[in-house]
């Protein structure tokens, strides 16, 4: 197995994605598509911000009787004919899987894409109690085989190049041709759909996330471009949903609204290739279609986060926008992250998930430049969440003890104005001394970072002060 | 307490809402519902959005008259493609007004799709053109898996059943659960045929779903020209 990257050791992380050629030139495609497609995907929809507050307020009423429509929902799944699991945590969600699965005699179990499986690490508790799984999402499916996990909310696979994918369809699918051409994507993803083709069709159980719940009607939403998605909640004889309890919305209504910004936000398209809205089991006289379906409604701790200032997390549709759009996720990919969930959505929910003592360093690294916020369409405060937690970090001690030192050093400095611009004042001269006639210092002082790989300017002209009551002055004057 | 009650009753304490709570006052937004003025229009235009963003999509359209000239055009379209002459169809008996098996060389089967269909026939409910999407849905006479597992999805789409927007589609689900059927299984919305661009983000059509998808387009706004 790739070994796994934690987020405590970020700042080592950050080195390894620094100096993998590969991973820098996918992220820079990357960076360079969504600046690009950005303007032309909201443009062509005049009424693209009025939808986004329009999801916002569905969400925010949702939440706020979060237990009546889940109650709804469970009456009208029931009534279907489907059946619905209330899982505190992981572990529980987990057992009930296994329990639905060996209650059916199950074997092989076909996956649809799904974060949140990702997030109760489904596939290696299944495996270790004897199923055979197999991912159906051609990145997920990719990822499976090099044993790694999704680096982007829904590009998982977009750290690879296609040599290394080719690579790793030559190791596994050793009973093909070897010296069949696997040169472009278009063959690989021929051979994926041959593979899992047969995968499809054995499958015993079906697992897929869900993108929404729609409690009037008790429905599902899954949205896939691929197809694999609605293949794998038909074909199997048991269709097992996983979802967390904040992907419900009241009406089919509410789902359509959130629909136009959802696929415009993720990938940049009108709408996926295939949205669907399921329903329960198999009808009398349907000639396909699961006999079984059953439903987890997953807390694990958004119970917590609802109470709280974290609570606007939970409006997140897991589109993947402020990833592809923030300069750090740009810089370091998903996977120096350490959780589940990488980029800004990732160093605002891994804390909460995994605990602020084993996820710091993530909220710290923001230069809070409000790209994410921009792009988000459900207008999280991803920033000011982010603030929120470097606080609490600070205030729990976790962060380094010299950051400390220096912050309050600097708060002891900053509240003592006439000591903070006497001191401004020698420092500048001394940084100005040592720039001498370059004008610029290859290393200063509290600086290495910076200076490691360029110069530092010397400050010109005094310090912000005195140049703000200058100018208010000749001001004055005029 | 069960995993239900605990869940729940976090939850009413974090909302601050009591367990015998009424159900929550109809959201504000709900009598205002937010229309894309792309979705909106005259019938004819509609057709023509339909088009234009259906054909974005990879989708193929091919236009008649009639329903009895569908047969002959899905014959003419599939021998032209090369993509040989056997189909699955759709059961549903609103299917046998396109004359299907009257169509020279092509051989039909009626029901679900196998792994080893290559071809298959479906009617839709209705035409979405903000995105040109199509709506489809399982039911006895339309098995969810001919829309899936063939590599070339033929749909049937009638003119007048091009709506401008996805609210517009489900009316049309709605008004059959008010002749007493309940919500069909599964409701569809197809736009193109299936693609992936999970690898370097080159976009690959044709992944698990079907690789072409046809739009046999019968008539126009007003009905069939026949």
């Amino acid at each position: 197995m790739a070994d796994q990257q934690t987020s405590l050791e970020f700042s080592r992380n950050v080195a390894r994605a620094q100096s993998d050629a590969d991973l820098q030139s996918a992220l820079e495609k990357l960076q360079r598509d969504t600046r690009l497609a950005r303007p032309v995907i909201t443009g062509r929809l005049p009424e693209f911000e009025a939808l986004r507050d329009r999801a916002v307020a569905i969400k925010n009423h949702t939440l706020a009787h979060l237990d009546h429509y889940l109650e709804q929902f469970e009456t009208n799944v029931t009534e279907a004919g489907g059946h619905v699991h209330w899982c505190n945590d992981a572990a529980g969600a987990r057992d009930t899987i296994l329990q639905i699965c060996r209650d059916t005699g199950a074997k092989t179990v076909g996956k649809g894409k799904s974060m949140v499986s990702e997030e109760i690490h489904l596939n290696d508790f299944l495996i270790e109690n004897g199923l055979e799984v197999v991912e159906t999402d051609l990145g997920e499916y990719i990822l499976q085989l090099r044993e790694e996990t999704p680096s982007h909310v829904v590009m998982p696979a977009i750290h690879l190049k296609k040599e290394q994918i080719a690579t790793t369809f030559r190791d596994h699918h050793t009973e093909l041709d070897p010296s069949r051409p696997l040169d472009a994507p278009s063959d690989m993803t021929e051979e994926a759909r041959i593979k899992l083709r047969e995968k499809f069709l054995a499958a015993d159980v079906g697992i897929t996330g869900a993108n929404m719940l729609i409690a009037e009607t008790g429905s599902i939403v899954v949205v896939t471009n691929e197809g694999n998605g609605d293949l794998i909640q038909t074909l199997p004889r048991v269709h097992i949903v996983i979802a967390a309890i904040e992907k419900v919305v009241p009406r089919i209504d509410d789902a359509l609204s959130v629909l136009r910004i959802l696929a415009r936000s993720a990938t940049g398209q009108e709408i996926t290739c295939y949205t669907t809205f399921a329903t329960g089991s198999k009808r009398e006289g349907d000639l396909d279609g699961p006999e079984e379906f059953h439903l987890i409604l997953l807390d694990n701790g958004r119970t917590k986060l609802l109470e709280g200032e974290f609570r606007d997390v939970l409006c997140c549709i897991r589109c993947g926008a402020c990833q592809s759009a923030c300069p750090v996720y740009g810089a370091v990919g998903g996977h120096a992250y350490g959780g589940v969930y990488g980029g800004p959505i990732g160093a605002v929910l891994t804390p909460a998930l995994d605990g602020i003592e084993n996820a710091w360093t993530l909220p710290e690294a923001s230069s809070f430049c409000g790209s994410c916020e921009a792009v988000c369409p459900m207008r999280i405060p991803l920033p000011r969440l982010m603030r929120r937690w470097r606080d609490i970090a600070h205030r729990e001690k976790l962060n380094k003890a010299g950051t400390r030192r220096g912050l309050a050093l600097w708060a002891w400095a900053a509240k003592r104005p006439k000591l903070y611009r006497a001191g401004a004042r020698i420092a500048l001269s001394v940084l100005r001394g040592l720039g001498g006639r370059r004008g610029s210092l290859r290393r200063a002082p509290l600086a290495g970072g910076w200076t490691a790989f360029r110069d530092l300017p010397a400050p010109e002209g005094g310090t912000f002060v005195d140049q703000w009551q200058k100018s208010r002055r000749t001001q004055v004057r005029k | 307490m069960t995993a239900r009650d605990d869940i729940l009753s976090r939850i009413r304490a974090a909302t601050g809402r009591a367990a015998d709570h009424g159900p929550p006052p109809a959201p504000e937004y709900a009598n205002a519902a937010l229309i894309p003025a792309r979705a909106t229009g005259a019938p004819a235009e509609l057709t023509a959005r339909f088009i234009e963003m259906a054909t974005e999509t990879a989708a193929t359209i091919d236009r008649v008259d009639g329903s009895a000239d569908v047969g002959p055009a899905i014959a003419a379209w599939l021998e032209a493609e090369g993509l040989g002459a056997d189909i699955v169809a759709a059961p549903d008996p609103a299917m046998d007004a396109y004359r299907l098996d009257a169509a020279p060389g092509i051989s039909i089967r009626k029901g679900a799709a196998t792994g080893n269909d290559l071809v298959s026939v479906t009617p839709t409910l209705a035409g979405v053109a903000e995105t040109g999407s199509l709506m489809v849905s399982a039911t006895p006479g339309t098995p969810y898996t001919l829309n899936f597992l063939p590599e070339t999805h033929i749909a049937v789409l009638h003119a007048d059943r091009i709506v401008g927007g996805y609210e517009d589609a489900w009316a049309r689900v709605r008004r059959n659960q008010e002749t007493g059927s309940a919500l069909p299984r599964t409701v569809t919305l197809i736009t193109g045929p299936s693609r992936s661009s999970d690898i370097e983000r080159t976009v690959t059509i044709g992944v698990h779903g079907p690789k072409r998808l046809h739009i046999v387009l019968v008539g126009n706004a007003d009905g069939e020209k026949t």
